[in-house]
């Protein structure tokens, strides 16, 4: 049983760190700030998400299972808004259309 | 394998370094000093040091970051002139800052041999103190009288801010901190993250005792709710002349002195807490102390008053 615990965090934590990767390179080559912004979305949601997920069965307890998973929420609450206020910052200062 | 991560992030925290140092901007300069903290933090991480991390992400990287870059926007006018020291001024400031740092590269990299250490006499002593976290045991038992003056400083510190308040606004509210435009997403952010931010404030506060955590840690976090609020434009800032502000204020360093008078009647000297009750003591001054920092860090970022006060 714990042989397939084992794997099943390997496959997610790799698959977490795929999306993280691919949020990394598109921050540095996309053109835009709306563009790098939705390669970022990426990296917080499932990057962290994958991680979270593929950790909860190495959790000793309960508790620390709730923990990663309210850090999970926290983080993409918080990266939601801050992405909203960069976005509507780009939004004001670039010419209209 | 971990040497790896240990490497890479050397590399970056002397990539960051090098950026704040040599970046034009002085917005930018400051972003890069909040990306250094947070690498910082890291670092600690890696040296087990769980308190120091945790104090380097939330004093190092958040609250020093925020009250930087206030003062960056208070500069923008006197950036726009475009005086610049001269080139004099310049060298010397390069200079002095390069002695500095020769001069702490010599003391680290000599360290006396065997290196001093108090860290196995604080340890088996620890019990007497009633605490399961070493380093809350140090601050807040063996070095009180340093802690005590710490945060003595944070008081005397908004004394300085405020002494920078216009004759014309003494006693006002500090300049608003919302943004000029209204943002949906900040609203929501100030009105759903408070509720847990205090939880996990008053959480880092009470675990401190003895798991990581502590009263800087928990105090910034709470500041930081108080200063989302202000800045989604849900709180005012206080006008510094409240009575019942200033009480807050002095209400963290009163309790610590009031428990140091106390231990001079209860077992001879002062700051000494009696064995049986140190634990309880020490977590009453640690919540006093958590309320005052949460309240200092804020009025700090929110600056001297920028309005005269309402009548």
């Amino acid at each position: 049983m714990s042989v397939v615990l084992d794997a099943f965090t390997v496959i997610t934590v790799t698959a977490g760190l795929v999306f993280f990767l691919a949020g990394t390179v598109g921050l540095l080559r996309f053109p835009d700030a709306l563009t790098r912004l939705h390669a970022l979305t990426k990296a917080d949601n499932l990057g962290l998400g994958l991680i979270v997920l593929g950790l909860l069965p190495q959790c000793p307890d309960i508790t620390s299972a709730l923990k990663l998973i309210a850090i999970w929420v926290l983080v993409q609450f918080a990266g939601a808004s801050a992405s909203q206020l960069i976005a509507q910052f780009v939004r004001r200062n670039e010419p209209g259309p | 394998m971990s040497l790896l991560v240990d490497l890479v992030l050397v590399a970056l925290i002397l990539m960051a370094a090098v950026w704040t140092v040599l970046v034009r901007d002085r917005r930018d300069a400051v972003i890069a000093f909040i990306v250094l903290g947070l690498l910082l933090s890291l670092v600690w991480m890696r040296l087990y040091a769980v308190d120091v991390a945790l104090t380097e992400a939330a004093v190092g990287g958040g609250a020093t970051g925020l009250v930087l870059l206030r003062a960056c926007a208070r500069l923008l006018p006197v950036e726009a002139e475009g005086r610049l020291p001269g080139p004099g001024t310049q060298i010397a400031a390069g200079l002095l800052s390069a002695i500095a740092a020769a001069g702490l590269a010599a003391v680290v990299l000599s360290p006396p041999v065997p290196y001093p250490s108090l860290a196995a006499l604080a340890a088996e002593n620890i019990h007497q103190v009633g605490l399961g976290n070493p380093v809350t045991a140090v601050l807040l038992a063996y070095r009180s009288l340093d802690t005590l003056l710490e945060k003595v400083v944070l008081v005397l510190a908004v004394i300085g801010v405020w002494a920078l308040t216009p004759d014309a606004f003494w006693g006002g509210a500090p300049g608003s901190l919302k943004s000029k435009h209204a943002s949906g997403a900040l609203d929501l952010l100030a009105r759903v993250l408070p509720p847990f931010g205090i939880v996990v404030g008053i959480y880092l506060v009470w675990n401190g005792a003895d798991h990581p955590g502590g009263t800087f840690q928990g105090g910034t976090v709470l500041a930081a709710m108080w200063l989302l609020m202000m800045m989604a434009d849900l709180a005012d800032p206080p006008e510094i002349r409240l009575k019942r502000l200033r009480r807050l204020v002095v209400f963290g360093p009163a309790v610590f002195i009031a428990a140091g008078f106390a231990g001079i009647f209860m077992s001879g000297w002062f700051l000494s807490y009696p064995p049986d009750y140190a634990k309880p003591i020490i977590v009453a001054v640690e919540a006093a102390l958590a309320l005052s920092i949460a309240v200092i860090l804020g009025l700090l970022v929110a600056g001297p008053a920028a309005e005269p006060p309402k009548r």
